[in-house]
């Protein structure tokens, strides 16, 4: 592996783990009230409509009670009280690395954000804590009529297009996080490609978390026109506080007739953080979309991509790599809704288990009444390293009626002890042969993603794995 | 369920001479039954389920049946051709019994009421020890503080019994509730097969809830079969619990043809090393059916082994819900565990739901599980079409053939026939 491509993307979690002090402008303090709504709301000095919707979030939020007679309880540890919901310095990212604010600048470089942008994006956002530092896009594209601007601006320079689809495909009530992120949701994208417009290099979304007893809420919303194509890539990363830091996105994805959208994730946020995140796209007649998921970081994460399937021949993919080690909690997996005939869905999801970590796939098939040649096709692959390591899997799966097909398998498995000695007699150490095999195992997935991210997935298992033998 | 479901006969008619720690677990049942919520759909273990079949309903304890259903029913109770006994309850009393040679080689083949009497230890021992899973712990009190008769089948150590042993358990009238029971404990290199006949002698509503046991020893093997065959009205809640000691073997296998609202519960727990169970149930699903089916296979020592096998016909409005659970516990090194669930879905209206799940804390396990769910090939269809078979017939040859394959798992020939024969009559409306 060359240096060079080792620079290009990071999502190395010890490259991470640093933070500056905190100089805020904004600061909607600790505890979470109306009071705070209005602060965020005022400071952005948002319309009416998106106020009352925050308030009547809230309210939602407050009423639904959590998810734990099915998920983890390790989410009564969140104390709703102690973290702070908005932090930003200013209210406009700027178009140029210069006008960044020094400490802020030198977070992103540290990350080699700005390196990657000249090499291979098309455009990049950086968001530290609750707002974008920095928002650029190739010119060329700006020309096509491509937006992508962070979801304050696309709120402010776009309010048809963000208002007709705009908690449209994940509403308030969906969960209890969807319903906090609706409240006090800040930063995120949105982007908007226009008819036929194939963006041709990625687009790039980097959050960074920095402050402590933070939460972080962005608010995604892509749009791809007919028969347009997007890609889009998030990275993350935050210090390792002693405390609990909370990432509670929503992320949706509009696929109009025929546009394909590909949504990457690389996850890598510090083992203190708890990432509960709704995904979810709508995708119409003939058009696609694929999540592809990778989770390494966090202390818990329950994030399960999905896809409705509303027009006819839509097909919705999930790729989705889990590696949950010492403290960590992987709850992945993915939706797929089919509401249409001949809709089509793939889920491939693979985990790693490594000492005292746990993984869990959870996932949900959902084939209604008078659909004819819908198919699904779902496969979970799970692999224990150590023998204090858990998996679980908790698929559900409905189908109405005849005509359709849908098949789901999983498996759980080790790596062999001949493997490692077959390869420790070829003088491998342990850990570099036990690395080549969790490497084996993922790797027919890994090649379905973009080179630049399988080559830095590549990376990370090594270096997941280097303390996991012995 | 309704208050009225408690409505049973007190305790002391139901068992003459019944010791004291029995009285007190029935009393304590009933009051536990009262005091549990009912199952709610926000309880994972009742995800999907139509909770409206437990509305309040009034069934009241079964009452005795004329001496002339009984006779009409004794030509209908025939089992097997090579059986070695059966027992056959009508509305929870024991009607009639076949004398059998296995009491010679120490085998207690005895109606519950009577075992209790006479083998009162061994009966307490395994009476109802399993603890209530799959939210069930609500049916599993009315089943103990209503349960009358069933069947207590203990086999020795290192005794064998060749011929399967049956009980059938009918029921007659409308509005009755019988609680069906068996209770097996196969001892220490043992062998026994064993069939439960449930059976309804018109087609009326009624509520049958069982609770079916299996203890099986060090070494042991038993072959459970069951044959669902209720009035098509029936709400059918049927237990089952099979306890596996080390190296022995448990094979339970369901025929789920009855009920309106049906739901089985089958636990595997293998205890010992090595401990091995197959699961195996066929379903036949029409009109407005609905086959709700929960199973644990629960690895708690290394080396054991599970293999699970369900297979669905669905026609109709029918609906079936499959929830497995594979759990493999800390240190059940070296699991090897399968599951697999087919669907096979006839019409544009029915509904198969398939919750197949894992949970994995131990190393060096083989564990997976498949859920399929789709339609008739119609290649095959084609196939058989061509050679002359109307198309009604071809559906029907190929629905009996996806099914079948979990009968031909039986080692028994003459039990497998007549499983075979029941399928057949379950499938010929089709």
């Amino acid at each position: 592996m060359s240096t060079e491509t080792l620079s290009q993307l990071d999502v190395d979690r010890t490259r991470g783990d640093f933070h500056y002090p905190e100089q805020h402008t904004f600061d909607a303090g600790s505890g979470l009230s109306h009071a705070t709504v209005d602060y965020i709301s005022n400071v952005k000095g948002e319309p009416d409509w998106i106020r009352e919707f925050r308030h009547k979030a809230l309210d939602v939020f407050f009423s639904k009670p959590m998810p734990t007679h099915w998920a983890s309880e390790d989410l009564e540890n969140i104390i709703f009280e102690k973290i702070r919901y908005y932090l930003a310095n200013a209210q406009r990212p700027t178009r140029s690395w210069d006008e960044v604010p020094d400490d802020v600048k030198r977070t992103f470089e540290r990350l080699g954000i700005p390196e990657q942008e000249r090499k291979f994006l098309a455009g990049v956002e950086a968001q530290f804590d609750s707002e974008a530092v920095y928002s650029n896009m190739k010119k060329a594209l700006g020309d096509q009529g491509v937006v992508f601007v962070g979801s304050t601006d696309g709120l402010k320079e776009h309010p048809e297009l963000f208002k007709k689809w705009f908690g449209k495909v994940i509403p308030t009530g969906d969960n209890k996080f969807s319903a906090l992120n609706s409240a006090v949701f800040s930063g995120g994208s949105f982007i908007y490609v226009p008819p036929g417009v194939k963006v041709k290099h990625p687009l790039q979304a980097y959050f960074r978390i920095n402050a402590e007893n933070f939460g972080q809420f962005e608010r995604t919303l892509i749009i791809a026109d007919e028969g347009s194509e997007v890609m889009y890539m998030e990275g993350c990363t935050a210090p390792k506080f002693e405390t609990a830091t909370l990432h509670s996105a929503v992320v949706e994805l509009v696929a109009l007739k025929g546009a394909k959208i590909q949504y990457v994730t690389v996850q890598n946020w510090s083992a203190n953080v708890f990432n509960l995140v709704t995904k979810r796209a709508i995708a119409h007649e003939e058009a696609e979309v694929k999540w592809i998921d990778c989770n390494i970081g966090s202390r818990l994460t329950m994030k399960y991509p999905g896809v409705i399937l509303k027009g006819r021949k839509a097909r919705g993919e999930v790729l989705s790599i889990a590696l949950a080690n010492n403290g960590q909690h992987q709850d992945t997996g993915a939706k797929m809704i089919h509401a249409a005939d001949e809709t089509t869905s793939n889920i491939i999801a693979k985990s790693i288990s490594i000492g005292k970590g746990r993984s869990s796939y959870r996932g949900l098939v959902h084939i209604p009444k008078h659909l004819k040649g819908c198919k699904n096709n779902t496969e979970c692959d799970a692999l224990l390293i150590n023998s204090t390591s858990r998996t679980d899997t908790y698929p559900a799966i409905t189908v109405r009626g005849s005509g359709n097909s849908v098949q789901h398998e999983a498996s759980v498995s080790q790596v062999s002890a001949e493997q490692i000695f077959y390869m420790q007699q070829r003088g491998l150490s342990e850990a570099q042969a036990m690395s080549l095999s969790v490497n084996g195992f993922v790797n027919d997935l890994v090649r379905e993603f973009p080179m630049e991210y399988s080559v830095e997935l590549k990376r990370l298992i090594d270096l997941e794995m280097e303390d996991s033998v012995g | 369920m309704s208050e009225s479901l408690l409505q049973a006969p007190p305790a002391a008619e139901a068992f003459a001479n019944q010791p004291d720690w029995l009285r007190e677990a029935r009393q304590q049942a009933a009051l536990r039954f009262d005091a549990l919520p009912r199952p709610s759909r926000t309880d994972e273990a009742w995800r999907f389920s139509n909770l409206r079949a437990f509305d309040p309903q009034d069934f009241t304890p079964a009452r005795p049946v004329a001496l002339e259903v009984t006779d009409s029913l004794l030509p209908l109770s025939l089992g097997a051709d090579s059986h070695a006994g059966s027992l056959v309850f009508a509305n929870d009393k024991l009607v009639a019994r076949t004398r059998s040679a296995v009491a010679d080689q120490g085998v207690i083949w005895l109606p519950l009421e009577e075992a209790i009497e006479q083998h009162p230890e061994l009966v307490q021992r395994y009476f109802m020890r399993s603890e209530a899973l799959f939210g069930s712990a609500k049916h599993l009190a009315l089943h103990q503080a209503s349960v009358r008769t069933g069947t207590f089948l203990y086999v020795p150590k290192g005794v064998k019994v060749e011929a399967p042993l049956q009980a059938f358990h009918w029921i007659a009238g409308s509005g009755q509730s019988i609680f069906p029971h068996t209770l097996l404990i196969a001892e220490e290199g043992s062998s026994v097969t064993f069939v439960d006949w449930f059976k309804a002698h018109s087609d009326s509503r009624n509520l049958a809830c069982g609770v079916h046991d299996l203890h099986v020893g060090q070494g042991a093997e038993v072959h459970y079969v069951s044959v669902q065959d209720w009035s098509r009205q029936t709400v059918a809640l049927h237990s089952n619990a099979t306890v596996v000691g080390a190296g022995g073997k448990a094979v339970h296998l369901s025929l789920h043809l009855g009920g309106s609202f049906a739901r089985s519960e089958s636990v595997s727990h293998l205890r010992g090393a090595g401990a091995r169970s197959e699961m195996l149930a066929a379903t036949v699903a029409d009109g407005a059916q609905e086959f709700d089916q929960r199973t644990l296979q629960d690895h708690c020592s290394p080396d054991t082994s599970s293999d699970l096998l369900y297979k669905n016909a669905l026609y109709d409005e029918a609906k079936t819900i499959f929830a497995g659970l594979i759990r493999v516990a800390p240190h059940a090194h070296r699991t090897d565990a399968y599951q697999k669930v087919r669907n096979l879905v006839l019409s544009a209206e029915a509904e198969a739901v398939s919750l197949p799940g894992l949970e994995i804390l131990a190393d060096q396990v083989r564990c997976s599980h498949g859920a399929t769910t789709g339609e008739i090939n119609a290649e095959e269809l084609f196939y058989m079409q061509a050679r002359g078979i109307s198309e009604r017939d071809a559906y029907r040859l190929i629905t009996y053939g996806f099914l079948n394959e979990v009968i031909e798992r039986l080692p028994e020939n003459s039990l497998r026939v007549r499983l075979q024969e029941a399928l057949q009559a379950r499938l010929a409306g089709h």
